[in-house]
């Protein structure tokens, strides 16, 4: 590793670091978009199996090579711009959607050490960015001069704003007990505690003494990301497509690798805050990269599963159970955090 | 100049020109979406004072979710342009009047050296975090101040809520707890009938 950094020094010089820096990147984006193409895969393929059907198996052994068959047609397909369409704010909108899917994975830790930017408020800065989202799919539906688009449009920013909400408050109570905005250090500290001592890690996570913020996490999370059941943005029987149904080509496809970005972002935070990231269930198995991912794995089945099992919300039962159901929750929840850090029965200490 | 001043001449220049299409754009949805762009450079600007707190919050809070609202309320109005700049001139002098006191405000602060206002004190000493100072002030030396900008904003939500509720509206509206606790049997009823037979 020295010597790779020596040479690099030696070739770019004063440059070096951004280069390095860009070479990180490259080293996290380009993984990702391979897990998109092949989450796309596996979604076909489980809840294809789910319902009894065999699922894509004609374009390569078990269907493997049809993401990149879908692709190269997704490029090869022409971008019409509907007429009477805002072009500028057409074409910016898919951008807008993934750069925050994207730039949310600077401060997502693999490890101890394995991280392109090791902030002190990554929790917030994650926050921040994944809050952003919600534009893409605004912009792109009133640009679109439709219908259709507009109420699709309509409908996900009420549900992301809603949502975001019950999202950020069961994050504080995660900062709470970990006494810290970092994501290395929320790790660390679900390593502590009776239960890590006895070598069953898995009960000293944060998912067992925050069960709800769990849930509440969780459920969120799968609104957030429009998928199936709270997938209201783009409800095929009734507003057709939703925000993106009039586009085509490699500008659809820019949405679809957003959408199934954020579903493995929220799954790698979800596992990050809950699961205990790259911590080890039981004592005598190392920790390592491989429990994360093997953690992030389960909870994107744990998505595909939702789509496949439950019937779509109605959009006013979406809202009260965001606003009725989840806010009061998680409110009552903080509070009881609050004051089980402070009693002598604290187990955060 | 060193990399941080290129990066702050860039980020004032996106800013400057975002805040002047604000005001200039005829179309109400660019307006908005240039305030979005000022208030991203903004936070970038605050980053670079190392105030990662205030710059992370500017963009969760305003960008996150006030603006969306705005956005959401903004593109389902129907906006005339040309109704509402008639009052133009007759405003201009309240409005002047406003921006100059505030360009005076600003000089103020920034040319405290000369004028004996307090200059921000000195740079927080690095490893200190940001999030867990500002809480601290916030509650010891400015809880008053703290408390108070919440009642305000309280009375703020009542207020607007108060505005705009017309009293309660004769509606049919399902309750979800007898929708969530029905019981097949109480919607259909199985009927036994005797096969006929020809």
């Amino acid at each position: 590793m020295d010597a790779l950094m020596n040479l690099g020094l030696g070739v770019f010089g004063g440059a070096w670091p951004a280069v390095w820096t860009l070479v990180k990147i490259v080293l996290i984006v380009a993984p990702l978009m391979l897990s998109v193409a092949y989450l796309t895969w596996a979604e076909r393929k489980v809840i294809g199996y789910m319902q009894v059907r065999i699922g894509p198996n004609r374009v390569g052994p078990w269907g493997l090579i049809q993401p990149i068959a879908d692709g190269l047609k997704l490029l090869m397909k022409e971008i019409i711009v509907p007429s009477g369409a805002n072009k500028g704010i057409f074409i910016i909108a898919p951008m807008l959607a993934i750069a925050p899917a994207l730039a949310a994975w600077a401060v997502v830790p693999f490890n101890d050490s394995l991280v392109l930017a090791n902030i002190d408020a990554s929790l917030l800065y994650i926050m921040a960015i994944t809050s952003m989202g919600v534009y893409g799919i605004i912009l792109s539906g009133w640009a679109s001069n439709s219908k259709y688009a507009f109420l699709g449009a309509m409908r996900a920013s009420a549900q992301m704003v809603s949502y975001e909400i019950s999202m950020g408050f069961s994050l504080i109570c995660v900062l709470m007990v970990s006494n810290s905005l970092n994501l290395v250090e929320i790790v660390n500290v679900q390593n502590q505690g009776r239960f890590a001592d006895w070598g069953l890690g898995f009960l000293s996570w944060n998912w067992l003494p925050l069960l709800p913020m769990f849930l509440v996490y969780l459920i969120s999370g799968v609104a957030e990301t429009n998928r199936a059941p709270f997938d209201v943005a783009e409800g095929e029987s009734e507003i057709v497509a939703g925000f993106h149904v009039e586009y085509s080509g490699m500008a659809f496809a820019v949405f679809f690798l957003a959408e199934y970005a954020n579903m493995i972002l929220v799954s790698a935070l979800t596992s990050i805050m809950f699961l205990g990231g790259w911590l080890s269930p039981v004592g005598f198995l190392p920790d390592g990269v491989l429990w994360l991912f093997a953690k992030m794995a389960f909870i994107l089945f744990l998505f595909l599963w939702f789509r496949a099992t439950f019937p779509r919300y109605r959009f006013d039962q979406l809202m009260r159970l965001g606003w009725k159901v989840f806010l009061p929750v998680c409110l009552v929840w903080l509070v009881v955090v609050g004051v089980w850090m402070m009693s002598p029965l604290s187990i955060w200490k | 100049m060193d990399f941080q001043t290129l990066v702050f001449f860039f980020l004032s220049a996106i800013l400057i020109v975002a805040s002047l299409r604000v005001i200039t754009a005829r179309n109400p949805v660019h307006a908005a979406l240039h305030l979005i762009l000022a208030f991203f450079t903004c936070g970038g600007i605050w980053a670079l004072l190392q105030a990662e707190f205030l710059a992370i919050a500017i963009i969760l809070v305003y960008v996150g979710a006030v603006m969306v609202l705005f956005l959401f309320v903004v593109m389902m109005l129907d906006i005339n342009l040309d109704r509402i700049r008639q009052g133009f001139w007759s405003y201009l002098p309240l409005g002047a009047m406003l921006g100059i006191l505030m360009v005076m405000e600003m000089g103020l602060v920034l040319g405290s050296k000369y004028f004996q206002v307090p200059a921000a004190d000195a740079l927080m000493p690095a490893g200190v975090s940001n999030t867990k100072s500002i809480g601290a002030l916030m509650f010891t030396d400015f809880v008053y101040p703290f408390e108070l900008a919440s009642i305000i904003l309280l009375v703020g939500m009542i207020a607007a809520i108060v505005l705009t509720h017309r009293g309660p509206k004769k509606s049919k509206y399902t309750n979800p707890n007898q929708q969530v606790f029905v019981k097949a049997k109480d919607r259909v009823r199985v009927l036994q009938m005797p096969v006929e037979k020809d």
